[in-house]
């Protein structure tokens, strides 16, 4: 009766073990949720709060604080287009404009067959590439509207998955070193060594 | 190095186009100054950094050396890396990490070793997916590499680093916030005092943070010493910096130069960097460093690029972001949406940011929008000084964190600037820049 699928809940609890203290995972695990779902079921949350031991409603409150956290579906492909000053001198008003009517939604709505939601981003730091726009996340450098148009006829037609994949995958690379130390017992080795040493 | 012979210190690998492979990394001194560091005592290292008079990179400008002395010792402390860049018109971190993820996780674990944390912790912001990915692939190969985890090169020198992916919230850039984010909370600054976490951090234990440029300097401060990188650059700011330029010029991009011995009209105008004015228009005004420094004029283009100098200006070098608005900018529209920035990015713990940044948001779109009234001039500059009494600079301290008294400077410098442009909007009931 668990919320996380067998892979996913192996790597929740490897998640956990890397922090001192669980609640630290906190983001992390609904990040996972999201790779899962792709947004924040209940169940999701409810099963996080029980790994890093605090309450549903303590996750809930704390990944609502959080733009990229969904508590609510959103589609299979998030287009964020960033209107704040440096793309704003570059046209992001009109570039964001044209998008909300190429997919038929205002900014905030998901189209009808749940494949598309629009969001109005702030500064994405890629700002030598005006306006700039990301789908998932990934940078798509689609500055001009007929790229966009482009690139929203090759999604809807189900391609560019590899460099684009479904919405809520964030991180791809497994986390393959780093053994699980707790400081303390660092700590506790070095006042050894230390005393050892003099 | 545009302009000046300094060498490259944190760009030097960008060139390459698999600049951000543990192989190339490798290939081109990674490592090395690591396995130098590791043959020297913690507080050499940390000598070094400090004769280097590294200024910190992520926007406040504290000398690294100095931040690092202040780690109260204790058996349990960390260091955490803030690569959550999301200061509007800043993308210098953005490319560190995902073209040379190594070079700052070499940093890392030399500032670890001198200041002997335990553990590491580097926040990367969410919205960078690739960025994330290169980053935990290169902890991975350090792993691997035997740069990190127990014992490292054989020193008998051990360190765990985890790389934690941001969430999307600006305020978690603030140092005492992204330790709220990174223990799991929301990310609320902290009241202070205690005003550092070189005292209390996280989980209540001594803490450093650092910029992820400060650390992508580290490596080139060890391998050459700090003397050398003292030697570049003048005054208290030395070495080179990195500085994100976008908006009207032909050649935006993330640039390093040596510092204070560039201009700003090197950094706007020369064929090597800016490349100029759009269109070869006049210069309206450029924001120097970041949404909240207030804005320059074309008569402050020979100003050097030293923290300093642009103190002294009355302005900042900040984030190390410049932006150029040319003659066809609406300046009622630019301090607009910067202050629905700072609206949206308020944490809302503090009254005066949480609801002066509202009102002046809709009285700059009233009167961007045809809604304005004379009266509303005075009540902006009356809410600014409601936030930062006396809309002075640097601004007054009255919230907890520095983003309220961050949402003035951007509003008095177009107001006090393009005044007759704000009348024109009332008057004609518009925007005239169409
Ligand atoms: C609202 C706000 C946002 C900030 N955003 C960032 C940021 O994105 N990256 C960063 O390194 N520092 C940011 N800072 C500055 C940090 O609080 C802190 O000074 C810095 O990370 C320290 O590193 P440094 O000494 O190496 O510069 C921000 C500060 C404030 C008040
Ligand atoms: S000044 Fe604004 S962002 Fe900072 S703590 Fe107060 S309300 Fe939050």
């Amino acid at each position: 009766m668990s919320y996380f699928n067998a892979a996913m809940a192996a790597r929740a609890r490897q998640l956990v073990s890397l922090y001192p203290k669980a609640r630290s995972a906190l983001v992390p695990l609904c990040h996972l949720a999201q790779e899962q779902d792709g947004w924040l079921r209940p169940e999701a949350m409810e099963e996080i709060a029980e790994l890093v031991g605090v309450t549903p409603a303590e996750v809930r409150g704390t990944a609502s604080f959080y733009d990229m956290l969904h508590t609510e579906p959103v589609g299979r492909y998030v287009v964020s287009i960033c209107t704040n000053i440096a793309c704003l001198l570059d046209g992001a008003a009109e570039l964001l404009d044209h998008a909300s009517e190429r997919l038929g939604v205002p900014v905030g709505g998901t189209t009808a067959d749940g494949v598309f939601t629009l969001e109005e981003a702030e500064c994405l730091a890629d700002c030598d590439h005006p306006p700039c726009v990301q789908v998932n996340h990934r940078f798509v450098r689609t500055t001009t509207a007929d790229a966009f148009d482009r690139l929203i006829d090759e999604l809807a037609a189900g391609g560019r998955t590899e460099e684009i994949p479904p919405h809520g995958t964030l991180v791809r690379i497994r986390r393959s070193g780093g053994l699980r130390v707790p400081p303390d017992e660092i700590a506790r080795e070095r006042a050894q060594r230390a005393q050892g040493d003099g | 190095m545009p302009l000046t012979d300094a060498p490259r210190i944190v760009t030097a690998r960008l060139s390459y186009p698999d600049s951000y492979t543990i192989e190339r990394f490798l290939e081109t001194g990674g490592y090395q100054a690591l396995r130098k560091a590791l043959t020297m005592t913690p507080a050499e290292v940390a000598a070094e950094v400090d004769a280097a008079s590294l200024l910190g990179r992520g926007g406040a400008g504290f000398p690294a050396g100095r931040k690092w002395s202040m780690l109260k010792p204790d058996p349990v402390t960390y260091l955490v890396v803030n690569g959550d860049e999301s200061e509007p018109a800043t993308f210098k971190d953005h490319l560190l990490i995902e073209r040379d993820p190594n070079q700052i996780l070499e940093g890392v674990i030399i500032s670890a070793y001198a200041l002997q944390v335990t553990q590491a912790f580097i926040y990367v912001r969410g919205e960078f997916a690739l960025g994330l990915e290169r980053m935990e692939q290169a902890v991975n190969d350090a792993y691997h590499h035997g740069a990190l985890g127990r014992n490292i090169f054989s020193s008998g020198f051990s360190l765990d680093v985890v790389v934690h992916p941001g969430a999307g919230a600006y305020i978690c850039g603030d140092e005492t916030a992204l330790l709220e984010s990174l223990e799991g909370k929301r990310g609320f600054p902290r009241i202070k005092p205690p005003y550092y976490p070189a005292v209390i951090g996280l989980y209540g234990q001594p803490t450093v943070v650092n910029n992820v440029e400060t650390m992508a300097n580290i490596p080139w401060i060890v391998a050459n010493g700090g003397k050398a990188f003292a030697a570049l650059g003048g005054g208290r700011s030395c070495g080179t910096r990195m500085f994100a330029l976008s908006g009207h010029v032909n050649r935006p991009g993330a640039y390093e130069v040596e510092m204070v011995k560039v201009t700003f009209r090197d950094l706007i105008y020369d064929p090597q960097l800016g490349a100029g004015v759009r269109g070869g228009r006049d210069l309206l005004a450029f924001i120097p460093g970041g949404a909240s420094s207030p804005w320059f004029g074309p008569e402050h283009l020979d100003l050097p690029l030293g923290q300093d100098e642009v103190g002294q200006a009355g302005s900042m070098l900040g984030s190390g972001s410049v932006v150029v608005m040319d003659s066809t900018t609406c300046p009622v529209r630019a301090a607009w949406r910067i202050t629905r920035f700072f609206a949206r990015e308020s944490c809302g713990q503090c009254t005066p940011c949480r609801e002066g940044s509202g009102w002046l948001e809709r009285i700059l779109y009233r009167i961007e929008n045809g809604g304005g009234r004379e009266q509303d001039l005075d009540l902006l500059l009356d809410v600014c000084d409601n936030i930062s009494p006396g809309v002075h600079w640097p601004p007054e301290q009255t919230t907890i964190c520095p983003l309220g008294p961050s949402i003035p400077p951007s509003i008095a410098s177009s107001l006090g600037r393009f005044r007759d442009d704000f009348l024109v909007h009332i008057k004609d009931g518009g925007c005239p820049h169409g």
